[in-house]
């Protein structure tokens, strides 16, 4: 390198002229109206989206007949043990507990993390379990959560001494449960998720529906 | 994609230049980000697609009636500007109407802003046309690439019970590689480049 040699800079500046300053202006205005006026004019609808898909969610995990409030809006945000809080969704009726849908982060997914919902009763059985969102493989590991959901079904009716606490795993594992052929990754930890939930709903139970609903948690 | 009896002829010529083989992604290699990506299944594929098409009609139909007034200079800036707010605006009403089809390629739809297919497109065409033919341009090159990122996705998905490599992300190559050569192979044989 030779420090002394003073170099050519490579774009010449010139003053910009007021054309090119108004037309930037025109420009900067559109992309404003644009955002703007998108944001403003859907905003409403992808929050009542949002709303809408948390209530079919949990009309997935939890029997219609079983509560007569609005889950959705009755919500704690707890941390499951994933390191994040994520929200609780508590289900009454005549305003005694009955019921609550927890929100699991399992980790351990093939891709990433695996979203569940699990309903769990409020004697601790298992109502329902439903995956919200994975990366799992197409066709493959994706196979956990295939339309219908027969292999999730295989949770209803479990709590945390049903299988006892070494048998909540695969049968690969020396557990209770099969995985799906060619998913046992994926099967193995929405296994876990369900198992963090169950356990997680049967150590804190009393704490999950006392705590008053938290308005940032409730859509 | 008929032609049909419309008064200008080189309508048709324009919505087809971008269609069929010579569609970007396979002759020139273009815009593979999604393709690779997202084409993973065939909704998916297909929504990214209409996604980037609407992208594409709105930025040649903004780029070539903004074009006059833009100098040289501020083209670039300009113009990504442009895109960057049409993809916004595009992402949200996207999010608003198809919510369900948002959850599988939501995560994908702001990264259409790096496609250069769009900006190349603008640059290279709408910005030296009228407005109609640069819709039409954009038409037809946004049809073409959602044949391409919607036949990729049915592909993947249909061999990725028997065939793991193809859902995994180096199947996308494999079988975009395998699409190129078909394009070759047909292209040849017509005798026209």
């Amino acid at each position: 390198m030779n420090s002394g040699s003073r170099e050519e800079p490579l774009i010449r500046h010139r003053a910009a002229g007021p054309r090119n300053l108004a037309a930037l202006a025109v420009v900067l205005l559109l992309a404003v109206i644009l955002i703007g006026g998108s944001w403003q004019s859907t905003r409403q609808r992808i929050a009542d989206n949002a709303a809408r898909q948390i209530v079919a969610q949990i009309s997935l995990v939890l029997p219609g007949t079983l509560y007569d409030n609005e889950p959705n809006k009755d919500t704690v945000l707890k941390d499951t043990g994933g390191g994040q809080p994520l929200p609780i969704y508590r289900a009454r009726r005549n305003g005694s507990p009955v019921a609550a849908v927890l929100t699991v982060s399992a980790p351990d997914g093939y891709v990433g993390p695996i979203r569940l919902l699990v309903g769990i009763a409020a004697d601790g059985r298992v109502l329902g379990v439903l995956i919200t969102a994975h990366q799992e493989t197409p066709g493959i590991g994706a196979a956990i959560a295939t339309e219908p959901p027969t292999w999730l079904t295989g949770f209803t009716g479990r709590s945390l001494t049903d299988p006892p606490t070494a048998r909540w795993n695969l049968r690969t594992d020396g557990g209770d449960f099969d995985a799906i052929a060619g998913a046992t990754v994926s099967s193995r930890a929405t296994v876990a998720g369900v198992r963090t939930a169950v356990h997680y709903f049967a150590t804190h139970r009393d704490e999950i529906f006392s705590t008053p609903s938290s308005p940032a948690a409730t859509r | 994609m008929t032609p049909d009896n419309t008064t200008d002829s080189s309508a048709g010529r324009l919505l087809l230049a971008g269609l069929g083989w010579n569609t970007p992604g396979l002759a020139g290699l273009i815009g593979l980000c999604p393709l690779l990506a997202v084409s993973t299944s065939f909704a998916a594929g297909l929504a990214l697609g209409l996604a980037s098409l609407a992208v594409l009609c709105s930025s040649n139909l903004l780029i070539s009636a903004l074009a006059p007034w833009i100098t040289p200079r501020f083209r670039l800036p300009a113009f990504l500007l442009l895109i960057g707010a049409l993809v916004t605006a595009v992402d949200l009403l996207f999010e608003a109407r198809w919510f369900d089809l948002y959850g599988q390629v939501g995560l994908f739809v702001p990264l259409i802003v790096t496609n250069c297919l769009i900006l190349a497109r603008g640059e290279s065409f709408a910005a030296h046309h009228g407005v109609w033919p640069a819709f039409l341009d954009g038409l037809g090159y946004g049809l073409g690439f959602i044949a391409l990122l919607a036949g990729l996705g049915a592909l993947r998905e249909a061999l990725a019970p028997g065939l793991l490599v193809a859902a995994l992300p180096a199947g996308a190559f494999f079988l975009l590689a395998a699409l190129v050569a078909l394009r070759q192979l047909v292209v040849r044989r017509r005798g026209s480049a």
